[in-house]
């Protein structure tokens, strides 16, 4: 592995200026994903700034509720958090739902949203792929995808984000905060990550250098009655093969208000739009949360490995939602 | 129930280096302080068939703290003819992807991993085949299987005895490659001094591992040393001599200096040997009551095109169940791919998944409880030798473990019992392993303060065979075990074979005996009993008794029952209960036995749902080659994991009476499980593993 510097910033304006100096210079929050990809090859960075020392790892009631999650609280602290369990359980899951103990233990926030695709292409230097050397090809697209999108692809790059949190955040419109070498910006969580396209190497919005410094969760009374679902080939420390975040506000057995995404489907976290339309203003039931399901994975392309993701997707959608309307049940 | 022991075997004692090992104070084999050491990174071919045209070190050389880049080019020579697959460092020739091609040797660990990226090979690449297939033209008929069994075997007309079956099952079972992934990697210290070759190594077997290191170095087995005192697994990986050591040995030659090199896990998936994917026919014809009359098992594997190695899939079958018309067959193809090797009960644990499966569809063919139907076809001699068992506990474990599991009152019925979101079923398997053991010397020391030591080359990969042999000798020798101490894992001590084929024990304590009853009669004849004040000595060796053993055939057997729970909506699979009773003869320690039956059973489970090498065609390799991505169970999987055996008492194995314990664990837990999601789904999977997408888009088999 390449030889690198290690540096721990006294603040935030001096992490944004080295990064800003020095174009082979990249943020180490854990390190559980940036580590690994240096041993193997795939980031060569050749300046860490560690930003694990920053004051940025305290999660804050926001002023009109919601939250501010510090960007390098340790994903197992935020999971544990009594307002994070209290009024966020689908954020509590998603986070209880990844990694293992050990990685919690490490991982931050950003990190977290941060990490990279685990195509296993992209994480081998001898195959091609167009993510890791823009213009080598997608040895994915026709090659071992199961664990691959099948929303939103591009023939250049088949990756999912692996994220569990950032299908939870996405449910929940969190926004991003960011320090630039220009200043403070907010972005979105659902516009930080794009869509492959002709890019798969530009994985988000972000400028370079850019440091996510806190993320804002606004405050949604009924995330109260939120969960995560997460499907995955054992029983725990593996990434999901399909995932589902919903939270679901029910005026008598009419919807009032859902939230809905997926995990493991697409280069980004899934926002369902559609399929949260369809189900708005209509009386709930099984069969709806399925038709709503269906109208989101109208677009979906499956892979030559990954076309039970549609059904599997389908299947724990309805599952959430009707665990979620409890009594609605039909 | 047997009486209770009244020496130190069969009493339960943790492992002797248990506490050195969780306070880090036991040493691997890279681990050991060596002054003016280097480090070795091995470089793997990315190119799948073919020759390098050119190695271009100038790169990494130019890196600072390099010290050499090996190369076929420039490595020290090797013996020519003793193994393919070691013949590293030697030839242009690449034959399969990930064959290590160079190694890159420097001052840190760090600059070695570096330069070995910026070292440039050019190939001349040719098209390579990787997929095995049944229709494969290259299949062909090998010589004999893994290690030395006959490659087919026909008894009676198959043909005609099946065609006249009242039930018949035809079915085709598929296993893909699985990769052994010890903790510990294959790593080696290696150092040269006055001619002299001493390795550090984490293998199975250090006395063979010698004898390979001596023929390709050319030198008199004298000079070389192989220490493995602590070894983090091998699950047959380590059987043998295998990259690691060969590459670490020419590095320190080239460079004059100590060299230490470890694979990555990456580099485990191949190189090392992996348990060959299989694909497998298996006929049954009985009658109405499940009287099986016909029975057929066609297995085909893959070899390299280096050396053959035939997985033993079908062998299971000649001697499990009865049957009048018999046939065994064995195809392989030579793939441009790693040459397969040993994994946990190579032969029997992807052979018992066919037929244990297959004898699970004929129970349900014929409407019979698939236990009775084993009991029914439990054959009262060898079915194709005709020769006495030495001892045959199948059925006493089978019915032991279905009075354990609570099985009476199972419904057969598929796809029917429902707790909430789950699918509930239960199952059942057979299981056997060959019973054997090969020779071994050993010493024992008597010191005059009435201490003894035991001294014999047994590895110990983290089994606890240490402990046992320690037990079996203070025994031998009548004194407490406080006043016995063992040496095992290293080459100077008295030669022994390696801790594979569930032979360890059974083979390391028999010498252990001789040697502790020969001192015995020494001291015994010593004047008034008084050791010597140098001490006394015996070292013996077991060659002529074991030469002598009758030719019978003598098999450990076990039943595995499991239920399994299928998410109906994701197809997701959990075990509640794994349980496996067993009869192997004499248990020297409960506690090292019961890990051992619970990690086969652990690994049978995984092999079930979730280990899958993925094959990339276009590379040749497999592409999840981490353990992020090549899934092994979690303790989550499985609730309960529950290990029995039976009092067993057999003349006829050796003087320890064990039958070895390390692999029929494993044996019939794949089709347990298998035939459990069948009775909880109704569908029948026949290519593991049963991933949950398999359970979603298929329609139930019945
Ligand atoms: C075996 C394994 C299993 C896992 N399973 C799961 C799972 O099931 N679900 C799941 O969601 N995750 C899983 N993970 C991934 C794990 O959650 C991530 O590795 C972790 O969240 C990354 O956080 P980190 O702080 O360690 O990031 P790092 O590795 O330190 O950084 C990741 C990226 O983020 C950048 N970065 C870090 N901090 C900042 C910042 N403040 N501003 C801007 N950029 C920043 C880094 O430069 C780097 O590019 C698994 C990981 C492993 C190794
Ligand atoms: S899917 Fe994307 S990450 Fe994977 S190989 Fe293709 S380009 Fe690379």
């Amino acid at each position: 592995m390449r030889a690198f510097r290690y540096h721990r910033p006294a603040d935030v304006a001096e992490a944004v200026a080295l990064l800003d100096a020095d174009p082979e210079a990249a943020y180490l929050g854990g390190g559980t994903n940036l580590v690994d990809l240096m041993k193997l090859g795939v980031q060569r960075p050749g300046l860490l700034v560690d930003v694990t020392g920053l004051p940025l790892d305290t999660v804050e009631p926001g002023p009109d509720g919601g939250l501010r999650i510090g960007a390098t609280v340790r994903n197992s602290d935020l999971a544990a958090h009594p307002l994070v369990r209290r009024d966020y359980p689908v954020l509590a899951r998603a986070l209880l739902d990844a990694a293992s103990g050990q990685l919690r233990n490490m991982a931050t926030t950003a990190g977290n949203l941060l990490q990279r695709t685990r195509c296993a292409y992209f994480q081998d230097t001898a195959k091609a792929c167009n993510k890791r050397e823009p213009g080598t090809g997608c040895a994915a697209l026709h090659g071992q995808n199961r664990e691959l999108a099948i929303l939103g692809w591009s023939e250049r790059c088949v990756a999912t984000h692996p994220s569990d949190l950032a299908v939870a955040l996405v449910a929940l419109d969190a926004v991003v905060e960011v320090r630039e070498p220009g200043g403070p910006r907010d972005v979105p969580l659902a516009e930080l990550h794009r869509t492959p396209g002709d890019h798969p190497e530009r994985e988000t919005t972000l400028p370079r250098g850019a440091l996510i410094t806190a993320v804002r969760v606004p405050p949604l009374p009924f995330a109260r009655r939120s969960t995560y679902l997460k499907v995955r080939d054992r029983a725990a420390f593996a990434f999901a093969v399909g995932s589902v975040a919903a939270a679901l506000d029910l005026d008598g057995d009419v919807v009032r208000d859902v939230r809905l995404a997926y995990g493991a489907v697409a280069h980004q976290p899934w926002r369902a739009y559609r399929a949260e339309e369809l189900l708005r203003g209509r009386p709930f039931t099984a069969e709806l949360a399925a038709q709503a399901a269906d109208a989101e994975l109208a677009a979906a392309r499956p892979l030559r490995h990954n076309g039970f993701k549609v059904p599997l997707i389908r299947n724990i959608t309805v599952r959430a939602l009707t665990g979620l309307a409890g009594s609605v049940r039909p | 129930m047997s009486a209770p022991p009244v020496g130190a075997v069969g009493r339960e004692h943790p492992r002797l280096e248990g506490r050195d090992k969780v306070t880090g104070a036991a040493r691997y084999a890279v681990e050991y302080p060596v002054e003016n050491v280097t480090y070795g990174w091995a470089v793997p071919a990315a190119a799948t068939r073919g020759r390098i045209l050119r190695v271009d070190a100038a790169p990494a050389l130019a890196l600072p703290g390099v010290l050499d880049v090996l190369h076929h080019g420039n490595a020290p020579r090797l013996t020519p003819g003793v193994d393919a697959d070691l013949f590293l460092l030697q030839e242009p020739a690449v034959h399969y992807r990930g064959q290590f091609v160079a190694v890159v040797v420097a001052e840190t660990i760090e600059a070695a991993r570096e330069a070995a990226r910026l070292v440039r090979i050019d190939y001349d690449t040719e098209p390579h085949t990787t997929v095995l297939s049944e229709h494969h033209p290259g299949l062909y008929r090998p010589n004999k299987v893994n290690p030395s069994y006959p490659t087919d075997t026909e008894d009676g007309d198959f043909d005609g005895g099946f065609a006249a079956a009242e039930v018949r099952v035809d079915a085709t079972y598929r296993t893909p490659a699985y990769h052994n992934n010890p903790m510990e990697p294959h790593a080696t210290t290696a150092r040269w001094r006055d001619g002299r070759l001493l390795v550090h190594d984490s293998n199975q077997g250090s006395t063979p591992v010698q004898a390979t290191l001596a023929e390709l170095f050319a030198l008199p087995r004298e000079a070389v040393r192989v220490v493995a005192e602590h070894v983090g697994g091998g699950f047959g990986s380590k059987g043998y001599a295998k990259a690691a050591v060969v590459l670490a040995a020419l590095a320190a030659r080239q460079v004059d200096r100590p060299v230490r090199l470890a694979l990555t896990r990456q580099q485990l998936f191949g190189p090392i040997g992996y348990r060959a994917p299989t694909i497998q026919r298996v006929r049954l014809g009985a009658d109405a009551d499940g009287r099986i009359a016909a029975v057929c098992h066609d297995a085909i594997s893959q070899t390299s095109t280096l050396t053959e190695f035939a997985e033993q899939a079908a062998v299971y079958t000649r001697s499990m169940y009865a049957g009048r018309h018999r046939r065994t067959t064995h195809r392989v193809v030579r793939l441009d791919v790693p040459t397969p090797f040993w994994m946990r009960a190579p032969g029997e644990c992807p052979g018992a998944y066919a037929l244990e499966s297959a004898m699970d569809e004929l129970a349900t063919a014929c409407g019979i409880d698939p236990v009775e139907l084993r009991i029914r076809n439990d054959p009262a001699v060898d079915p194709e030798q005709g020769l006495p068992f030495t001892s045959r506990n199948l059925v006493a474990c089978l019915r032991d473990g279905a009075r354990r599991f609570g099985w009476a009152d199972r419904d057969p019925t598929p796809g029917v019992r429902r707790d909430g979101r789950w699918l509930v079923g239960t199952g059942v398997a057979g299981a056997s392993y060959p019973a054997r053991a090969r020779a071994a010397a050993a010493a024992a020391t008597a010191a005059p303060d009435g201490t003894f030591e035991v001294r014999i080359n047994a590895t110990d990969i983290g089994t606890g065979a240490r402990t046992a042999l320690w037990q079996v000798a203070a025994d031998a020798l009548d004194v407490p075990v406080d006043r016995v101490a063992i040496r095992v894992g290293d080459s100077d001590l008295p030669a022994a074979g390696v801790a594979g084929g569930s032979m360890g024990t059974a083979s390391w304590s028999w010498a252990v005996i001789r040697a502790c009853e020969g001192l015995r009669d020494r001291l015994r004849q010593a004047p008034g009993g008084a050791v010597p004040a140098d001490g006394l000595t015996v070292e013996v060796s077991t060659a002529d008794e074991v030469r002598a053993q009758r030719p019978l055939p003598r098999y450990a057997y076990g039943a595995h029952f499991c239920e399994v729970r299928v998410d109906a909506d994701t197809g997701e699979v959990r075990v509640p209960r794994l349980l496996g009773v067993f009869a192997a003869g004499r248990v020297v320690n409960p506690t090292t036995a019961r890990s051992q039956l619970i990690g086969g059973m652990t690994m049978g489970m995984s092999m079930a749902l979730h280990e899958e090498g993925l094959l990339d065609e276009r590379y040749g390799d497999w592409v999840n080659h981490d353990l992020a991505m090549y899934h092994v169970s979690v303790c989550a999987d499985v609730e309960r994991i529950e290990a029995y055996w039976l009092p067993e008492e057999d003349p006829e194995l050796n003087p320890a009476g064990v039958k070895g314990i390390g692999e029929i664990g494993i044996v019939g837990t794949a089709a347990a499980i298998t035939n459990a999601v069948h009775h909880a789904t109704g569908v029948r999977v026949r290519d593991l593993p049963v991933r949950l997408d398999k359970l979603l888009e298929r329609p139930p088999t019945r």
